[in-house]
């Protein structure tokens, strides 16, 4: 077999296999550069998996070169390869960005350790995505969950500590329901992997067992999603983590949380199950909408900007959501084109903001007032970002919502398609919070006057708000990749 | 490279007098026409220019008899014009100029109603900043109004154009129209606008006397021309264009009569002598359009060098009232001489260039047998005769003097120089008429100098000039008063915003409790919502791992009982 055949394997055990090097390699520089080459390699290893996957159907790898499904197996289909390609280049961007933020943030005594345990969430989010395997999912969002809660507690703000620990309570809440909704799938079907399950399923379908067990699937998930009102844990968690765990995580690890509720929900279950015999999509959309609206309005009131975000994160939730509720295929495209479009436009958001850390050790709005004119590079990639979140073209804001009202109107949902135009209109408002204490107002007397952010930060950041216009632009990756999983997922089964 | 686009000299020129100074500057702005209408001269009628863009096909350059002779016109006109405002230092007004001129020539060529609608717009952004660059407040206020007026042209047009090319199945090709084509009523109506039709006429009064003495030069070229063009393209044989012109003729004579800036009469004047174009181009037959077209020609020469006298007026006593003015031949006697040449070519003197075209419609309207509108024509000419023949040079030049005399002297040589191009010309197609007959799109065979013409030519203005004398004499002719005349322009300056003053003060009580009851509701909706979504509020504070336990056990609970149902 050449390598080429292995790259399924290879794109999760690159950055596993790093982490270990890290402390054993023990010194700051060389443990930065040996992240930055593992989520690289894992950025090629998933670019070229996104060229091998064959239209409609998936690369099945066999671990061990056991069959399933008594072995496990890697699938990579469309969806996999788009959230991989998501996952690693975020994190090779993060990684770019890492350095200086990292020196700045985390005690030196910390560093190794915080490199590795970044390489280990890191891992468990490819993992889950890769893997063909129930069980194994559970298995890697332990790994990438552990590691998370370790980053998290990195902050510097000592509420870090306390944020990380409720995160660490609820995230194994969710993790032991997807465990126990697993158990309960397997114990009906005696099977573990995601094909098998989803050919056995449909003929007891009916039976209490597998309700049960789609109900804890579908709350767990939910947590871990952070849907409203499953949400509390999140706004602390990235406030207070370290700049660059806040931008990896927001900008992958909920992404990754909806591409599991889109495997297990449309892939294993079925569309038809899921979505036409249970409420569960009534429920979506209900909790999606309450989750627009309510987040939108907390953001608004928000003084910490890192916080702000964080519960713009949780509106931005509400609209993937809200396009699986829609129960259609336009809705799930939408909700596909928005995960990926949102990865963008956070991460632009969140890595601007680390600068701003960077540079002025704060982000509470107040410290914001004149920071428009001594650090435009940065602030621009702030309103690129912010615009995107409003949904301006030509940014990819634009295009998941446009596709997104399209969706609702085809449905006839027409209040729909305002709540999520009235959702916009409150991103403008928390947006324009910002740009108007930026730009509009000068800074406090004997405020320190900051510089520029250095440039090993402005060009991730700017790598990425290019991203923002660039997709917004060229449609063809997203909105084609999106429409095609779509239909996939939709078409049952799988 | 002027088969592509025409009007590419005078647009260049505008540009390049943004930029350049000094004699460099005028040597180009002066150049563009020349060089314009030399790149005229190589035109082949029945060349058109055709590009695709997304789905349609425009034709941004269509050149016929009809197109070439407007060219030839605009280009002189400009130079006319530029020569004459030559002395002036301001690169806005140089730049809006030019660009203008250059929008007419584009409209005139362009072959297809998109392309003409963006000439159409530009004609009207350009010409409205040749008012703005009075920079008084008055002129202003006017320009505003003139350019709401000018735009809303251009939106009918365009939505009349989108009309009639959704029904002719996307083909824009601006020939033919009339008044049955979908979207025909639109088009006419905006062309309508642009010509000052009878009550779509307040704008041309309204804005043109507001303008600098130069200026007015430009304005009273190109807008209403292009107008006239696009009429005589879109609506040739139109009758109802007849009687509208036929209005057009007489009405402005009363208030040119009483009105008392000069440079307004001459306004007014100049929709009289729209009437007789639009009269023609509605008898439509090969006369009548020639001679619409002729009379555009000429009315653009002897109306400028009116315009121009009057400016010159204007630019030496900084004064246009007829009250005001007078006895100004003493010190200023050529501009006097050039303005009587002028003044003998629109009252349509035999051997001025007036009567050569003039008459051809008034011939074409009663060989047609319109004999009341022959009559409107016969009034209207005595009309001209009176207002714009005497009464300008009249009160300017002559009647009592005027505290002006003592220091008024004659205009900058520039001026004279424009001014005596446009009299030579006058006079010289006055009396070699076969020239501009030759460009005519239509070769009638018509003659203008046999008896019947130049008689009742001559017993009109005997008979005019005999009234005004004895008017003069007897102290019945109106004085020239310090007075403001309400034209239909009264409407949208008056009345609709007085009503709708009124109409407001019956309605703010009303107003202010709804907006006060609103503004309760929305402060009391605010600070629910702050409550529960503020800073330290239910839903955004940090809640203990409890509570969101509890919300896990909620939900579970809600789904299970959800999915056994």
């Amino acid at each position: 077999m050449s390598l080429l055949a292995h790259l399924p394997v290879l794109v999760v055990i690159v950055p596993l296999m790093a982490a270990p090097l890290c402390v054993l390699v023990d010194r700051a520089q060389p443990v930065w550069l040996l992240a930055l080459g593992a989520a690289l390699l894992s950025f090629l290893c998933a670019i070229g998996l996104l060229l091998q996957v064959p239209e409609g159907g998936a690369i099945s790898y066999h671990l061990g070169g056991w069959e399933p499904p008594w072995g496990i197996e890697y699938r990579i289909d469309r969806l996999a390869a788009l959230m991989l390609l998501i996952v690693s280049a975020m994190a090779t961007l993060v990684m770019l960005f890492a350095r200086r933020s990292v020196e700045r943030e985390i005690p030196a005594e910390r560093v190794v350790l915080f490199y590795a345990a970044f390489l280990l969430a890191f891992a468990g989010l490819l993992g889950i995505v890769a893997t063909g395997d129930a069980f194994n999912v559970f298995v890697f969002l332990e790994i990438s969950s552990l590691a998370s809660y370790a980053l998290i507690s990195m902050g510097r703000d000592r509420r870090a500590l306390n944020a990380a620990f409720q995160y660490l309570i609820m995230g194994t809440i969710g993790a032991t329901f997807i465990l126990i909704g697993i158990g309960l799938l397997y114990m009906m079907t005696g099977t573990l992997n995601m094909q098998d399950l989803a050919a056995r399923l449909p003929e007891m379908a009916d039976t209490r067992t597998v309700r049960a067990g789609f109900a804890f699937l579908s709350v767990g998930i939910s947590l871990k999603l952070a849907l409203f009102p499953l949400h509390l844990w999140l706004p602390n968690a990235y406030a207070y983590a370290p700049s660059i765990v806040s931008a990896f995580l927001a900008a992958t690890a909920t992404k990754v949380a909806l591409y599991i509720m889109l495997r297990f929900m449309l892939d294993i279950f079925g569309a038809d199950f899921a979505l036409k015999q249970m409420p569960f999509d009534t429920i979506l959309l209900v909790l999606g909408i309450l989750g627009i609206l309510s987040a939108s309005l907390v953001a608004i009131y928000q003084t910490n900007v890192k916080r702000m975000l964080a519960y713009s994160s949780i509106a931005q939730i509400g609209y993937m959501v809200l396009g699986i509720g829609l129960a259609t295929t336009l809705g799930i495209t939408a909700s596909v084109l928005h995960l990926f479009n949102h990865a963008l436009m956070k991460g632009t958001l969140f890595l601007a903001l680390g600068a701003l850390a960077y540079r002025l050790g704060s982000v509470n709005l107040r410290d914001f007032a004149g920071l428009g004119w001594r650090m435009p590079w940065t602030m621009g990639a702030i309103v690129v970002g912010g615009l995107s979140l409003i949904g301006v073209p030509p940014t990819v804001g634009f295009i998941s919502k446009w596709y997104l009202v399209l969706a609702a109107l085809e449905r006839g949902w027409w209040p729909v398609a305002l709540v999520i135009l009235v959702g916009s209109l409150m991103a403008l408002i928390y947006v324009w919070r910002l740009v108007e204490v930026a730009y509009l107002r000068a800074p406090a007397e004997g405020a320190v006057v900051p510089r520029e952010a250095p440039l090993s930060m402005l060009v991730p950041i700017w790598l990425l708000a290019g991203a923002n216009i660039y997709f917004g632009v060229a449609t063809d990756l997203s909105v084609g990749s999106a429409r095609e999983i779509a239909q996939l997922l939709m078409g049952g089964g799988g | 490279m002027f088969d592509f686009w025409p009007a590419l000299p005078l647009f260049l020129a505008a540009i390049l007098a943004a930029v350049l100074k000094g004699g460099l500057r005028a040597a180009v702005m002066l150049g563009a026409p020349l060089l314009g209408a030399f790149g005229l001269y190589q035109l082949e009628p029945g060349t058109t220019v055709t590009v695709a863009l997304f789905d349609l096909t425009l034709t941004p350059v269509r050149v016929d008899k009809l197109s070439l002779l407007f060219g030839y016109l605009f280009h002189l006109a400009a130079f006319i014009g530029v020569l004459f405002a030559l002395h002036v230092k301001d690169r806005l007004h140089d730049v809006a100029a030019l660009a203008y001129a250059g929008s007419a020539v584009g409209a005139v060529f362009a072959g297809d109603l998109l392309t003409l609608f963006v000439y159409w717009e530009l004609l009207a952004l350009t010409s409205a900043v040749l008012v703005f660059v009075r920079r008084t407040e008055r002129a202003l206020a006017s320009g505003m109004r003139y350019l709401v007026m000018q735009v809303g042209s251009g939106v009918l047009l365009l939505v009349g154009a989108l009309i009639y090319a959704s029904a002719n199945g996307g083909d824009l090709a601006f020939e033919f129209i009339g008044l049955d084509a979908p979207g025909g009523w639109l088009i006419f109506l905006a062309f309508g606008i642009k010509s000052a039709f009878p009550l779509l006429h307040g704008w041309l009064v309204d804005a043109y006397p507001e303008s600098t003495p130069t200026g007015t030069v430009f304005l009273s070229a190109f807008t209403t021309k292009v107008a006239i063009y696009a009429l005589a393209r879109g609506f040739p044989g139109t009758e109802l264009l007849i009687y509208i012109g036929a209005v057009m003729t007489c009405f402005p004579i009363f208030y040119a009569v009483i009105e008392n800036d000069l440079r307004r009469v001459l306004a007014y004047s100049l929709i009289n002598q729209l009437g007789f174009m639009v009269v023609g181009i509605g008898i439509g037959t090969e006369l009548a359009l020639n001679g619409a077209v002729a009379h555009a020609f000429n009315d653009v020469i002897f109306k400028g060098l009116l315009m121009m006298s009057m400016g010159a007026v204007l630019h030496v006593t900084g004064e246009i009232r007829g009250s005001e003015l007078g006895g100004l031949y003493k010190k200023m006697p050529k501009t006097a001489i050039l303005c009587m040449v002028g003044a003998a070519s629109i009252s349509a003197f035999p051997l001025f260039s007036g009567f050569v075209s003039k008459s051809m419609v008034v011939v074409a309207a009663i060989d047609e047998g319109y004999s009341f509108v022959w009559m409107a024509l016969l009034f209207a000419s005595a009309g001209v005769f009176h207002h714009a023949g005497i009464k300008i040079p009249f009160f300017a030049f002559f009647a009592h003097d005027s505290r002006f005399v003592a220091t008024a002297h004659e205009p900058p040589s520039n001026m004279l120089i424009a001014m005596t191009i446009a009299a030579v010309l006058c006079i010289g197609i006055g009396i070699f008429p076969g020239f501009l007959y030759s460009l005519l799109p239509y070769d009638t065979g018509y003659s203008p100098y046999d008896y019947t013409h130049v008689l009742t030519q001559l017993q009109l203005l005997a008979f005019s000039a005999l009234a005004f004398a004895w008017l003069k004499l007897a102290g019945i002719y109106p004085p020239e008063l310090k007075s403001v005349n309400l034209d239909s322009d009264w409407f949208y300056r008056r009345l609709v915003p007085d009503a709708v003053q009124a109409l407001l003060a019956k309605l703010r009580p009303i107003d202010r409790e709804l907006r006060r009851g609103g503004l309760a509701l929305i402060d009391w909706g605010l600070r629910a919502l702050a409550s529960h979504h503020g800073r330290y509020s239910i839903l955004a504070e940090s809640r203990p791992t409890g509570s969101m336990v509890l919300w896990v056990a909620v939900l579970l609970g809600i789904s299970l009982v959800a999915y056994y149902l």
